[in-house]
């Protein structure tokens, strides 16, 4: 087995797109995620790639799309204000079909909001964020571990499908220190016919283009994206089960949600009340299959999420509205406790999962 | 002997320009300097929005499109991906450019970013239909400035070479235009100029091409050629603004 | 002797051409249409031309090949 460091969720993230074979980083700094272009600042220069610091995140997304562009591996990180401001870059870079890894650590809003940690940018991160119809692969850390596994992950379907992924985490799995196993290779490089590297005269020229005037085509290739995101569904879903086997209730979380969920069940099930987790890894595409079969089984849901009321709706759509699903939740950057999940939990149960 | 020909780097296909844009004057010199300089192989060009949105389908090198304003930040990312092996040009408007695009502009310029930048300036938005642009002249009459430009509204027409060169960063600064066949050869000089810095890793280089818009300026693409002339230039003086190579070597 | 060619229907009729020639060898024509619709540039006095490839250099859509 190899050695475990002890790293930041940031600095795990960095360390692990540079294992990876990422070599371009571009960024703009924001609180709580600073600490990954801290990182690729010492780092890159030491071995041969590119750090830089932009003017802006919208200048940041767009320096991706021109390494994109060639083919490389590249990545951007920020936090929401500013992945509100890269959502146009995230918009062309869906459009002109390009990977990228985008990294959000979130944190409570709308508008400047706060710097504590947050889950309120769930719909902006599924359903793609910027204009037009499109998708990210949104993947949600809820260890430090996971946050180096998911950067890896992000940059090989990234490559896979020609599109950006998004490793969709919040300020606690930021900043939060844990052993990590960085045993990481880089994987098979895949081949991009499409890269603008220069024609050499050899080949007709490439071009990296969003725009298409003609509806009929434009209509088309939306069509053809989307068969793209239906093999995605189909063969990328990651979630995991936690105590799911007899539970009556299911709780649906992810990232620090979930940890502060799995804390909770334990204490549920002291107490006789048998409940478990499905635990969303992949945010998009979304483990809709295992949430509609648990709603044959359990009498009630309940997201727990650090927002509103998000994820709730991709859990009432995936389980077909079957069953009620209840909410437990924080917002602004105030975290839900245990406690907190376990009164619910209590709640639900006396009332036989009723809303 | 043939003494005047389409350069190869130009694809050809008709320019979808209005008759009379000078816009495909500045298409074909870009395409005679990737010829002269045989670059077209590892040339990488990066088309703007606005009436030069397809410049894409015009030039036989590599081609990326941007979003609004951003191409030097597209280009930064493609030419540091391969800093000897790509030769970057962005190709960019004056809507694309000196509005929108600002920050990109200035912040390429200030870290010197080895990358060759054509900006076309025709004082007014094409593709959307003949509204006020940054360069817009003073009291110039255009769709959304019906009554000639405010500068008391809306401020005044932004000078891109004369801003830059206060820049430490730049490398070479030009103001050219295209409204004559002697303007056209000394345009040319400058575009090659731009691009053999980038090849000499000297830096950012960009020229500033006074342009013509005859169908929202609403005139002949002659007499647009001559509004050039009697308004244009001596608003915008042509001119070297910046060479930082040629002014060490004169101390 | 020079010798210009035109790819004419590339040509939008813009008079660029005209206007720039020193000799006065070209004109719009009256009655030809290209296939784009426009009236195309012709030489209309060949023999003048001198091959300066004025006309080329202020062509915007780059249809005249000059040999001398």
């Amino acid at each position: 087995m190899a050695d475990k460091a002890l790293m930041k969720g940031n600095e795990a993230i960095a360390e692990a797109a540079i294992m990876a074979g990422c070599r371009f980083y571009f960024g703009y700094p924001i609180t709580p995620q600073t600490e990954i272009a801290a990182y690729m600042a010492k780092r890159m220069p030491k071995i041969g790639g590119t750090f830089l610091q932009a003017e802006s995140e919208v200048a940041a997304i767009n320096m991706v799309y021109g390494v994109a562009s060639t083919g490389m591996r590249v990545m951007t990180s920020s936090s929401s204000p500013g992945i509100s401001l890269k959502a146009e870059g995230l918009s062309y870079l869906a459009g002109a079909d390009l990977p990228s890894l985008v990294v959000n650590v979130q944190r409570g809003g709308p508008g400047l909001g706060g710097i504590q940690p947050s889950q309120s940018d769930y719909f902006q991160a599924t359903r793609g964020g910027g204009h037009g119809d499109y998708h990210m692969i949104v993947l949600a850390p809820a260890s430090v571990q996971e946050m180096a596994d998911m950067t890896v992950k992000g940059f090989d379907l990234a490559d896979k499908y020609r599109m950006t992924a998004m490793v969709l985490a919040d300020g606690t799995m930021g900043q939060m220190m844990e052993p990590v196993s960085l045993d990481i290779k880089p994987s098979d490089p895949i081949e991009k016919p499409w890269a603008v590297t220069g024609t050499q005269k050899a080949r007709k020229h490439n071009i990296i283009n969003s725009l298409s005037l003609v509806p009929e085509e434009l209509e088309q290739l939306n069509i053809a994206r989307y068969e793209r995101y239906k093999l995605i569904e189909e063969n990328e879903v990651m979630y995991e089960e936690y105590m799911m086997d007899d539970a009556e209730y299911c709780i649906v979380a992810f990232g620090i949600a979930a940890r502060v969920s799995k804390n909770a069940i334990v204490e549920a099930r002291k107490q006789g009340i048998k409940v478990g987790l499905i635990r969303p890894i992949t945010l998009w595409p979304f483990p809709k299959k295992p949430l509609l079969a648990a709603a044959d089984k359990v009498k009630a849901f309940m997201s727990v999420e650090l927002s509103m009321g998000q994820l709730i709706e991709d859990v009432q759509i995936a389980t077909q509205f079957k069953k009620p699903v209840h909410l437990c939740n924080r917002v602004g950057g105030m975290i839900v406790t245990p406690e907190q999940v376990l009164a619910k939990i209590k709640e639900i149960s006396e009332n036989g999962g009723a809303k | 002997m043939v003494v005047f020909k389409k350069p190869e780097a130009l694809a050809d296909v008709p320019l979808h320009y209005c008759p009379g844009c000078t816009h495909g004057i500045v298409h074909r010199l870009v395409a005679e300097v990737i010829d002269e300089l045989g670059i077209e192989g590892k040339t990488i060009g990066v088309a703007p929005v606005g009436c030069s949105v397809m410049a894409y389908n015009y030039f036989n090198c590599d081609m990326v499109e941007a979003s609004h304003g951003r191409a030097p930040a597209v280009a930064t990312g493609l030419k540091r991906a391969n800093p000897e092996g790509h030769v970057v040009f962005t190709y960019q408007g004056d809507g694309d450019l000196a509005s929108i695009g600002m920050a990109e502009t200035v912040h390429s310029a200030a870290r010197n970013e080895n990358i060759t930048i054509i900006f076309i300036n025709n004082a007014i938005y094409g593709m959307t239909g003949g509204q006020m642009a940054p360069t817009s002249l003073p009291g110039q009459v255009t769709q959304t400035s019906p009554y000639g430009r405010d500068v008391k509204a809306c401020g005044y027409p932004v000078k891109i070479c004369e801003m830059l060169s206060e820049l430490e960063g730049p490398e070479y600064l030009e103001r050219v235009a295209v409204n004559n066949v002697a303007n056209v050869r000394k345009a040319k000089k400058a575009i090659k100029k731009a691009f053999e810095n980038q090849l000499n890793n000297k830096g950012f280089s960009l020229v500033e091409v006074i342009s013509t818009c005859p169908t929202n300026w609403g005139m002949t693409p002659q007499k647009a050629l001559e509004w050039v002339d009697e308004k244009m230039i001596p608003y915008y003086p042509l001119g070297v603004y910046k060479d930082r190579s040629a002014e060490s070597e004169e101390k | 002797m020079a010798k210009l060619s035109f790819r004419t229907d590339f040509c939008k009729g813009c008079s660029l051409c005209v206007n720039a020639c020193p000799k006065n060898v070209l004109a719009i024509s009256k009655d030809k249409i290209n296939a784009k619709g426009h009236h195309p540039v012709e030489a209309v006095n060949p023999d003048a031309c001198v091959g300066c490839a004025s006309c080329a250099i202020m062509c915007p859509d780059c249809i005249i090949t000059v040999e001398r």
